[in-house]
């Protein structure tokens, strides 16, 4: 995507996420935030480090430690008026409110007969390679975005951040918005201005010719430079980054695997049932008969996150690993 | 304010000096963790139990070795407390082959089931549910086994803790709650947590339940025995369930690499005044219960274990990577 005619800085993941809460609180009164050490600390990993100072305790709410309460009045203030971003620390910690997001966020509006609007953003983060165990340790999206009701985005790039970020909270259905720890740090620049990337919109992040790879968050990264590398030795590799998970833009990553004729699917879910499986049949539908190999899905093996370096390192997806794949299909 | 206790359980000199050696043991223990994570030896995050041993030990100091418990995030003390083996603790927080989850879980998630220790555990108040059933079990199966919940304060505010409580009070199940008030949940006091009607004291959540209720000095390892006791006793003879409030401090950031922004002035000192660590020696001695002599040694030897328990853990091998695919279901089948 041509950032060239736009003015850009160079940012971080973790200050764009920041600086757009900022930017939307500003622009919007009914826009708060509620989660654990949301004031005081900024939430897990201090991305929201000085919200607290600039909006009070009013709009940056520390809630107890009680995630049905956490997202479920903020269901209700949604319902009645308000427009809650909402911090769940670790995705782990979505299961304490499972029926919240199950039964009540994700079919109040339909059982109502589509009569009211439930501007809620939740965000949470994806964490892998941590060694924070299974608890701490795993990616989630798959898992909400089998439920229809919920639409869900990850992010992955400041650049997507912020686009992401503006849309989700702008937007009058529930958002679940994954983050994801292994890109909190990194950089790229980011249009200074203001910003929506469309939710369900996909972005080729590179082009290429020989070999579609579709990539969330860290694999994403990880997907960049296995293309980097490979493009030294004459492999022209397309990149796509979903940005919405539910709903999926199929068409756009479709395309890319109709014009390189192969296509690697990379995320941090586990492989059966996780994102990548869903993305594959989706290909496989729309491209088969353009497609020279199956589509090929690379992802976590169906364990739980085991602690040990030793036994995380097994089971983790890497540059090398999405170099190996998109080999075998050369 | 709680149920005032009618008749105070006195451990005896043995106990009380095996009390002391617990909670030095926990303190080295802890100690040594921390400084081996600044060291970057320690993959992971750390949540340690410097500051809380008397709770951990007064507590496990009257349970019987059939009986059950279940732990935090905060758990090593836990553990120590419950008898397990420093060395293969140690070897678990570093990863390695040899610890007691070979290594798949890691600080907050050290179990020892076969010793009745059901876990650390990483969810805030994901223990207490656990322990519940597994006072149901002792019913159903007709033992006297009690099954104890540790659980910090924080841990009041999720349904867990309630839902757990009312069904254990329903159910008459031997369980006994032991909230661990630190004076805080992460970085929030308690006057952030919980309603000021709780503030003096947290076991009021019990009394919707019916559950025995006790509040005690959550620094002093003997007012702890007592109030356990108490609570085991009526647990045993199917009186139902009890809450105990042991009312204390740490003395480490929430995690480390906190940087305590929100502790107040004083605050800090004061609790270290009362430091078990600290008192419970000087009472012990002053009491003649030990002698000056018998204190150094039991430093001594606790220092010697626990050095021999980390390199235990330095020494041992990192579990094979193929290993990550074993031991999800009892059948032993693959994975996928
Ligand atoms: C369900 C859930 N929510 C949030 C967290 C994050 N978290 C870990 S420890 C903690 C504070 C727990 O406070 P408390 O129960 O008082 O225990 P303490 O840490 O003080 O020992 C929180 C919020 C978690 N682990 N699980
Ligand atoms: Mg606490």
């Amino acid at each position: 995507m041509s950032l060239a005619s736009r003015e850009t800085e160079e940012m971080a993941v973790r200050d764009v996420i920041n600086q757009t809460l900022d930017e939307e609180m500003e622009r919007d009164e009914r826009v708060y935030i509620q989660g654990i050490d949301v004031h005081g600390r900024g939430g897990t990993s201090n991305i929201l480090k000085g919200l607290d100072e600039k909006y009070g305790r009013e709009r940056v709410r520390n809630t107890p430690i009680s995630e049905v309460s956490i997202v479920g009045s903020a269901l209700g203030a949604a319902a009645t008026g308000m427009r809650p971003v909402v911090e769940i620390m670790y995705c782990g910690f979505l299961g304490v409110a499972g029926d919240q997001l199950l039964n009540q966020v994700a079919k109040m509006r339909y059982m109502f007969g589509g009569k009211l609007d439930l501007p809620l953003v939740i965000r949470t983060k994806n964490v892998m390679g941590a060694n924070a165990a299974a608890q701490h340790s795993q990616a989630l999206h798959h898992w909400l975005a089998a439920i229809p009701g919920l639409k869900v985005v990850c992010t992955s790039t400041p650049e997507d951040t912020k686009g992401l970020f503006k849309a989700a909270i702008r937007s009058n259905d529930p958002i679940m918005l994954f983050e994801h720890g292994g890109v909190y740090n990194k950089t790229g620049q980011v249009p200074v201005e203001d910003y929506t990337f469309e939710i369900g919109e996909a972005a080729v992040e590179r082009e290429g010719e020989d070999v579609t790879v579709v990539a969330t968050q860290a694999q994403l990264w990880n997907a960049l430079e296995a293309a980097e590398q490979l493009g030294e030795e004459g492999i022209s590799v397309e990149v796509v980054n979903p940005r919405t998970i539910s709903p999926l833009d199929t068409e756009t990553i479709a395309a890319s695997a109709r014009k390189t004729g192969r296509c690697v699917v990379v995320d941090d879910t586990p492989l059966s049932y996780g994102t990548q499986s869903q993305i594959a049949a989706d290909v496989s539908e729309e491209a088969f008969f353009d497609l020279d190999f199956p589509v090929q899905r690379l992802g976590i093996p169906d364990v739980p996150t085991p602690f040990s370096p030793s036994l995380e390192n097994e089971i983790l997806v890497d540059t090398d690993d999405i170099v190996d794949a998109i080999l075998t299909l050369a | 304010m709680s149920e005032q206790a009618d008749q105070r359980t006195q451990p005896t000199d043995e106990e009380r000096v095996e009390m002391l050696e617990t909670m030095l043991r926990i303190r080295e223990f802890e100690s040594r963790m921390r400084d081996n994570f600044a060291d970057a030896e320690i993959p992971g995050f750390l949540h340690l139990y410097i500051g809380q041993e008397a709770m951990a030990t007064g507590v496990c100091q009257v349970l019987e070795d059939r009986d059950y418990l279940t732990s935090t995030h905060r758990g090593h003390g836990h553990c120590i407390a419950r008898g397990l083996d420093t060395a293969r603790m140690a070897a678990e927080i570093y990863g390695k082959e040899t610890g007691y989850c070979n290594g798949k879980g890691g600080s907050m998630h050290i179990a020892d089931v076969e010793a009745g220790m059901l876990g650390a555990n990483g969810i805030v108040a994901g223990g207490v549910p656990i322990a519940t059933g597994a006072a149901l079990s002792s019913k159903m199966r007709g033992t006297d086994q009690v099954a104890v919940a540790f659980f910090g304060d924080g841990a009041l505010s999720e349904g867990a803790f309630h839902e757990s409580f009312n069904q254990a009070a329903i159910w008459d199940l031997p369980l006994i709650g032991i909230v661990e008030n630190n004076q805080y949940g992460e970085m929030s006091g308690i006057d952030e947590q919980h309603p000021p009607s709780t503030h003096d004291d947290l076991t009021i959540y019990g009394e919707p339940y019916g559950a025995h209720r006790e509040q005690v000095d959550g620094m002093d390892v003997e007012a702890v025995y007592d109030a356990a006791a108490r609570a085991v006793e009526r647990a045993r003879h199917g009186e139902g369930p009890s809450l105990v409030e042991c009312v204390g401090y740490r003395f480490e950031g929430h995690h480390e690499g906190d940087s305590e922004f929100y502790r107040d002035d004083g605050e800090y000192e004061h609790w270290k005044s009362k430091d078990p660590v600290e008192t419970y020696p000087e009472r012990l001695i002053d009491e003649g219960v030990l002698t000056a002599d018998e204190w150094a040694a039991m430093q001594a030897g606790v220092e010697t274990e626990l050095d021999e328990a980390i390199e235990f853990a330095r020494e041992s091998p990192m579990p094979d990577p193929q290993q990550a695919y074993e031991g999800l279901y009892a059948d032993g089948g693959d994975h996928r």
